[in-house]
């Protein structure tokens, strides 16, 4: 199940170059700063602010890919591409689905990071 | 080549990405400074020195394209190397990243290896940009060196409103016989490089050195509000600058020495003329001749500085003149109106 979440070959890889030591505290910033972009893809929503939207989800994109956090970057990427919906009831579906994607992800993480 | 600490710039807005990419770049033994958008970046730029920049394209305040556009338009900043690292989609944008000047587009996530063979590479070849820049200016003008630069070198000229100045020392062959070799290269060092700060602090680039004379122009290669005013305000310097040189010389028990300055304006043919393999910057032309012709006169009508009636007139009293009547050239069929300069020893 956690394959699908997280490749992990990515993140080895991000161990070996960058170190261990390195790659723990850079996944502890991406853990500080993910909600927030959690929140601005939401207020964006909210505001109809299309290029808020955008560069959150592409901020999202870029670090689950950072991570090998493949389905959270799958939705992220998405959710750029598209940019805000006519319908904000269909946004609001993808961005729990995101939110959920992302607690799954994170929680993966600290497992892989202490494993 | 490329193993010498460089100084990079990285810009961008995401902490993850900022973090790793100085991380990369500082494993690689380069000292890093960041930036978290365009707008900040540029600051950085105007202000410190770098050899490289990576920049992200999607930013807040001002994103990648906006400081790429900024960086085409300002002479110090678009020589410098910038490889784009952007997660951004679609072919168009890295189309329009390489149409901006970006030197590499590298996608993210980075692969730490390719990174840092772009990395090598852009600086590479930033030495050997910075290498042949050295070359060119130290033989030609800063002003003939960008003129260069952005028209490229083509043999063949234009046609541009100028001034154009003569200077030389009066009784320099005397002067030369009766001292040491030595002291003559000296003199002619300190003088020059007086000469040079006048003449450039005006905006003009002196284009000729032959002996103890140069030719400098006003308004070519690179165009120049109000030539006339800034030769004559150069000259007049010149004049002041040779007072206090002499000055140090006399307390050395060395002999003075005094020039002569020709000064005419308007239209004439500027170019590279020469060889494809040896050419030099100057200019051509009726008022070329004109500027030599006042220049020399100088010894006869016992004045420091000639101007011809088009430089008196643009300069519009500002500068005292003395009208010295009409004189009829060398090989000229019309005589010219000259002018004398009021200089300090005039007064």
């Amino acid at each position: 199940m956690s394959e699908s979440v997280i490749d992990q070959n990515v993140y080895a890889e991000l161990q070996s170059t960058a170190g261990a030591e390195f790659a723990a505290e850079l996944l502890d910033t991406f853990l500080e700063e993910a909600p927030g972009m959690l929140t601005d893809l939401r207020s964006a929503r909210a505001q109809g602010d299309a290029e808020c939207f955008r560069r959150a989800a592409h901020s999202l994109k870029s670090n689950g890919n950072t991570f090998g956090a493949v389905s959270l970057a799958a939705l992220a990427r998405e959710l750029e591409l598209a940019g805000l919906n006519a319908d904000p009831a269909h946004d609001l579906d993808a961005l729990a689905k995101l939110d959920a994607a992302y607690a799954r992800a994170a929680a993966a993480l600290r497992k892989l990071c202490s494993g | 080549m490329a193993e010498a600490v460089a100084r990079l710039l990285i810009v961008e807005d995401n902490k993850v990405n900022r973090l790793l990419l100085s991380r990369s770049v500082e494993v690689q033994g380069h000292r890093v400074t960041q930036a978290d958008n365009g707008k900040a970046a540029l600051e950085m730029l105007r202000r410190e020195a770098f050899d490289l920049l990576l920049l992200d394209i999607e930013m807040p305040v001002m994103d990648g394209f906006g400081v790429l556009e900024q960086m085409k338009t300002d002479a110090d900043l678009q020589d410098l190397p910038v490889i784009v690292t952007s997660s951004v989609e679609g072919v168009e944008n890295i189309v329009r990243c390489i149409g901006l000047g970006a030197e590499d587009y590298l996608p993210k996530p980075l692969n730490p290896v390719l990174l840092k063979a772009r990395i090598d590479a852009s600086l590479e070849k930033k030495r050997l940009r910075d290498e042949l820049k050295e070359l060119v200016r130290r033989f030609a003008t800063s002003e003939v060196a960008q003129d260069l630069q952005q028209s490229g070198f083509a043999l063949g000229g234009k046609r541009v409103n100028a001034s154009v100045m003569f200077a030389d020392i009066r009784g320099f062959t005397p002067l030369v016989e009766s001292q040491t070799p030595e002291d003559t290269i000296e003199l002619l060092n300190d003088y020059f490089a007086l000469m040079f700060e006048a003449i450039s602090s005006h905006g003009g680039v002196v284009n000729q050195m032959v002996g103890d004379g140069l030719m400098a122009l006003f308004g070519a290669p690179l165009p120049l509000d109000d030539c006339a005013g800034n030769a004559v305000a150069a000259a007049l310097e010149m004049i002041e600058l040779i007072d206090q040189f002499n000055q140090g010389r006399s307390a050395m028990q060395k002999p003075q020495i005094s020039i002569g300055i020709g000064i005419a304006s308007g239209g004439v043919v500027a170019g590279y003329t020469g060889t494809q393999q040896r050419a030099t910057y100057t200019c051509v032309g009726e008022t070329v001749n004109l500027a030599a012709r006042l220049e020399a006169h100088t010894k006869l009508a016992r004045r420091s500085i000639l101007i011809d009636g088009r430089t008196q007139r643009a300069l519009k009293h500002r500068v005292p003149t003395d009208a010295l009547g009409a004189v009829t050239f060398k090989g000229k069929s019309v005589a010219a109106d000259v002018f004398a300069v009021v200089t300090r020893q005039h007064n």
